[in-house]
């Protein structure tokens, strides 16, 4: 079976789409995580494409669905955006023959496709329907909500993994050479990390609103707080610290003004889902969690990098776009798990959807007040990638147990938990999903 | 600051020749007078593709914004950390961007908004790379 990448004509990318066609028809039910770890230990047990199969058959486990009813699976294809296996690095043989390997060597290992699953998932015997979502999680979501709703398929999985090795991220390939190729020297001759353009873009922010980077401080400490109540995530499990301000504060630059907690860390991680429709979700062993709408953005920014303008542009565009295909608004929101891997954008995505009536500008003043899981304003309740470690699944796993009254330690309790979105990553391109406790 | 070299490509080939020249080119399309950068095979904003030529431009533009790079991911780059990265808008339209280490402003002291006005340096294996450097009141 070939597996495609999602066409365009599944992303709900446009303003003026009207209500999602299947609000409330499109349901998840099962969650499955893998354990974390830093770096992969190179036992096969613990590579990328293992810890995937363990995630999805704890999402299967989870629902409590039989495996030959499922008949989909969503794959996000890509399991890294910089830990790279270098060329010429000899393959690692024992852990290749420990599985049923595709053509690509490296398949389980430095990337995951559908193909690689299903030979060593024999239990899924009635899968007719596979799918890259590329990037993200969030958008994997918008595929499979998509998919399920246009009756694609009736009981689907859906999974993100990372793998990380060895060495440090992005410093090997291209960036270790003498010399780059003309296109990509226009770009990254100047040599800024991965975190500078979201760090310009809150420089600009600082600089328009008289706000400072020691302003993110609240927001970073509750992010942890609420990280260190994911047993699933990286810091509950492996270093439970908090993060105050002066260890937040007193942290190196990468970037500045992004220091190195602005930068989420790189894992090894993998969540899965199991989406179904409505009303077969109703039979499954966990409360059914609605989708109300999935929304995009595919917007380029003019030149090398967004501006403030044309981030809030986009994130206000995004807001709409949200709102309208759920036939919500933001008073309806319980809670909010936008992006914040850089943390350094998390504003921004707060303040396109206008969460809790916040304007451009006022972000980091509301993060100055009550953002807590105990209080009226939840930011964050999943903790984010801050909280847990560098994964763009957190959220979407925090707005389905929060929904189904599971999150644990990490349980709203300020506020009754009906409605939440996810979604991510950058403020310019990005996958949302609102989910709810009803269909309706 | 040693910068990586650079091996032009088919699509960047003259916007390299033009730096060697000492002069700045910045894609353009002819179809909607729109500059683009970075290059490009097809007009963005033509629904066709647009038919692009390369454009001299003046070569003054302001400092847009900045940050100070403690921790680069570029090998050859890293002695020289912390380094300013700033990004020039072109005075030929302020929505064209440019990166530059602004050679000669102390770290972290970048006076956001001033004038500047390209230079070119050489990198690792002699290609001219376009910089720019404050211009005095
Ligand atoms: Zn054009």
């Amino acid at each position: 079976m070939t597996t495609p990448t999602a066409p365009d004509a599944m992303y709900r990318n446009d303003e003026g789409l009207g209500v999602w066609e299947h609000r409330g028809k499109v349901a998840a039910v099962g969650v499955g995580h893998a354990p974390t770890s830093r770096r992969w230990d190179g036992r096969p047990e613990t590579c990328v494409g293992a810890i995937t199969i363990d995630a999805l058959r704890k999402a299967i486990d989870d629902a409590g669905v039989a495996p030959d009813q499922i008949d989909g699976l969503v794959v996000v294809p890509v399991t890294t955006t910089g830990a790279f296996w270098e060329a010429g690095k000899p393959l690692p043989m024992d852990v290749i023959q420990s599985f049923n390997q595709t053509d690509d060597p490296l398949d389980g290992i430095a990337k995951l496709s559908a193909e690689w699953l299903l030979k060593n998932m024999p239990e899924l015997t009635n899968v007719k329907f596979t799918m890259y979502g590329p990037g993200c999680m969030s958008n994997a979501l918008n595929v499979t909500a998509q998919a399920v709703g246009d009756g694609l398929t009736h009981t689907c999985l859906v999974v993100k993994s990372w793998h990380n090795f060895e060495g440090r991220y992005y410093q090997g390939g291209a960036n270790a050479g003498d010399a780059l190729p003309g296109t990509p020297a226009i770009t990254q001759l100047w040599g800024g990390p991965a975190s500078y353009s979201t760090a310009l873009q809150f420089a600009e922010y600082c600089r328009k609103y008289g706000k400072s980077h020691d302003m993110m401080a609240a927001f970073m400490e509750n992010s942890r707080r609420n990280g260190l109540r994911f047993p699933e995530g990286y810091w509950a499990q492996h270093r439970p610290e908090e993060l105050g301000p002066e260890d937040y504060l007193a942290s190196r630059w990468i970037a500045k003004p992004a220091n190195l907690f602005d930068n989420d860390i790189p894992i090894m991680m993998s969540g899965a889902y199991l989406f179904s429709t409505a009303e077969r979700a109703a039979d499954m062993k966990q409360k059914p969690v609605y989708i109300l709408n999935h929304a995009s953005s595919n917007t380029r920014p003019r030149s090398l990098l967004p501006t403030l303008d044309e981030v809030e542009a986009d994130t206000a565009r995004t807001g709409r776009k949200i709102y309208e295909g759920a036939g919500i608004t933001a008073d309806d929101l319980s809670f909010e798990n936008m992006y914040d891997g850089f943390s350094l954008f998390h504003q921004f995505h707060l303040e396109g959807l206008g969460y809790r009536g916040i304007k451009f500008g006022e972000a980091l003043d509301f993060y100055q007040t009550d953002i807590s899981i105990e209080g009226p304003n939840p930011v964050s309740p999943s903790g984010g990638n801050v909280g847990s470690g560098r994964s763009r699944v957190w959220m979407h796993t925090d707005c389905i147990q929060q929904l189904q009254g599971r999150a644990g330690a990490r349980q709203v309790t300020g506020v009754k938990p009906q409605v939440g979105v996810s979604g991510g990553p950058m403020p310019l391109g990005g996958n949302y999903t609102v989910w709810s406790a009803s269909p309706d | 600051m040693a910068k990586q070299g650079v091996d032009p490509d088919e699509l960047t080939q003259p916007f390299w020749d033009a730096a060697n020249e000492q002069r700045l080119v910045i894609q353009n399309c002819v179809d909607c007078d729109r500059l683009q950068h970075p290059p490009s095979n097809t007009c963005r904003d033509c629904d066709e593709g647009g038919e692009l030529e390369w454009k001299q431009v003046s070569g003054r533009g302001t400092i847009y914004n900045y940050g100070v790079v403690h921790d680069c991911p570029v090998r050859l780059l890293q002695e020289d950390q912390p380094f300013n990265l700033a990004v020039i808008m072109l005075d030929d339209d302020p929505g064209i961007q440019m990166y530059s280490h602004l050679p000669g402003v102390p770290v972290d002291e970048v006076p956001v908004g001033a004038a500047v006005e390209v230079i070119f340096e050489p990198s690792a294996n002699g290609q001219l790379v376009p910089e720019w450097r404050v211009i005095a009141d």
